[in-house]
């Protein structure tokens, strides 16, 4: 079956596009998927150094499209799973390096071999991130439970939709549980709300995510991360299964679990 | 003459400037046969920006210097050229041609501009306005639906949102000091009436249907509808 070619993007910046794309590959090649992903980010590259690749780029996507190199060459095995691979962004060049018909014919060229070709948009609604919706059959918007960050994915679900996209997916990345409970933090609510997309899933703000992209090991493989769990279970809503979502306030720490016992709210 | 005339040409208007596609047939007859055309019809080209779609043709650097030169005697600007060969695109990239021209985009930004239809004509949208959507219209506006932060609506009459308001709205842009905007849920970024503007609404725990207009005071105010 050809791959399925979903791209995530967000309008705003640094809520947490690039950690979802490394956190969905790592778990759909864990459940036994053949994975490429892409960074689109060209000139601001990242998704290398969140896989932990950076030392092993030899060739970018560039060099693809302007024929220094084949398409094989640019690809970069996973250190730990065999089924994933890294098409890297070049860092010296810029958006305009690219077109959307070169996304398109690379796609094209993977898709065959792969059953999920993640691309990893950059920031905002020019260039770049029109490049990296050009082949998508699905995308993903990546949103943090603020104002800003609600308002920008608007913008881009607005995008997407003119663009004939098809309807988005919504992933609220780094919800804070407690501070929704005490209204000082968007509920997933409020945002479905002003979004009515579908929700894919919620990420829980976690520590280990931080960790885990510094290290070059994102938290997917964490067994025991609720964060990494919460991809986990987004991964497989992508392959069509039925997850029931997490509970949340589960997360909370022992000092509340205390109060519950006591019968404190 | 006839034998050239006779390959398809289509002209089509752009928002910044005209596009002509050409098909597979030879690049000497098509170029041919787009300079006939020019030539047939020189008030109407005079001056234009010209995008070409030159469908798969592979075209050279020599092909499209000939082509831009031709052009440029003829008072018309090249500007771009779009083509499914990455040689050609390449090559037009090469000599400072655009190749990707913007589609229009249904949702954003757009001006509607009516005439002669008097001070009763409205528009109605039966959807949500999600955030960068502008919408200027010169009559009554009516949202089924939301309409988001970040979203617009500048209309010259009143505005009627079947749904929440969270955006911005201006009703009687050109003045009209006794416009409304109604609303389900009327908690709008700002609101505009003439030349009032009304700050941020607090959303309200239950919303009940609102009406702003200018009072007697002069000062721009929402109250609960009430029926009767």
């Amino acid at each position: 079956m050809p791959a399925k070619v979903i791209t995530i993007t967000s309008g705003k910046g640094g809520v947490g596009k690039t950690t979802a794309v490394a956190n969905l590959a790592v778990a759909l090649a864990a459940d036994g998927s053949k994975v490429v992903c892409i960074d689109g980010d060209i000139g601001l590259r990242n998704l290398d150094v969140i896989l932990g690749l950076e030392n092993r780029i030899v060739y970018d996507i560039v060099d693809v499209i302007e024929g220094r190199c084949r398409l094989k060459q640019a690809m970069i095995r996973d250190k730990k799973l065999p089924e994933l691979y890294l098409i890297p962004a070049a860092q010296t060049r810029d958006k305009n390096a690219v077109s959307p018909s070169d996304m398109n014919r690379l796609i094209k060229e993977l898709r065959p071999d792969f059953d999920f070709v993640l691309i990893d948009s950059p920031a905002g609604i020019e260039r770049g991130f029109r490049n990296a919706i050009a082949a998508a059959d699905r995308v993903i918007v990546v949103t943090n439970p603020e104002v800003s960050a609600v308002r920008d994915a608007d913008r881009v679900i607005g995008i997407l939709e003119a663009e004939e996209k098809g309807p988005a997916a919504l992933i609220i990345n780094r919800l804070n549980p407690t501070l929704v409970k005490n209204h000082d933090m968007l509920s997933p609510d409020d945002v479905l709300d002003l979004l009515a997309v579908e929700l894919i899933g919620i990420v829980p703000e976690d520590e280990n995510v931080i960790i885990g992209s510094n290290r070059g090991a994102p938290v997917a493989f964490d067994l025991k991360s609720r964060a990494g769990q919460a991809f986990r279970n987004i991964a497989k809503r992508l392959k069509g299964e039925k997850v029931p979502f997490m509970d949340l306030e589960a997360q909370d720490g022992l000092w509340q679990r205390l109060q519950r016992l006591t019968g404190r709210k | 003459m006839n034998e050239t005339n006779s390959l398809p040409i289509q002209i089509k208007g752009l928002r910044d400037g005209l596009l002509v596609s050409l098909d597979d047939a030879p690049w000497a007859d098509q170029l041919a046969a787009l300079i006939t055309q020019v030539d047939s019809q020189p008030s109407f080209f005079q001056g234009a920006r010209l995008a070409l779609d030159v469908a798969s043709q592979v075209l050279r650097v020599n092909d499209i210097v000939q082509l831009r030169d031709a052009l440029s005697e003829r008072g018309i600007s090249l500007w771009a050229i779009l083509s499914e060969s990455p040689t050609t695109e390449n090559t037009a990239q090469l000599l400072g041609l655009a190749t990707r021209i913007s589609k229009p985009r249904p949702e954003e930004s757009r001006q509607f501009s009516v005439e002669n239809l008097g001070e009763e004509t409205a528009m109605f949208l039966n959807r949500t306005l999600r955030s960068g959507t502008r919408i200027e219209f010169a009559g009554h506006v009516v949202v089924m639906g939301d309409v988001n932060p970040g979203a617009e609506i500048i209309a010259d009459g009143n505005v009627i949102i079947w749904g929440r308001l969270r955006g911005l709205v201006h009703a009687g842009a050109k003045g009209n000091r006794a416009a409304v905007i109604c609303a389900l849920d009327l908690s709008p970024t700002q609101l505009r009436i003439a030349e009032e503007v009304s700050g941020t609404l607090k959303p309200q725990e239950h919303p009940r249907p609102e009406i702003a207009r200018i009072n007697e005071d002069g000062k721009l105010q929402a109250e609960f509808w009430a029926s009767g």
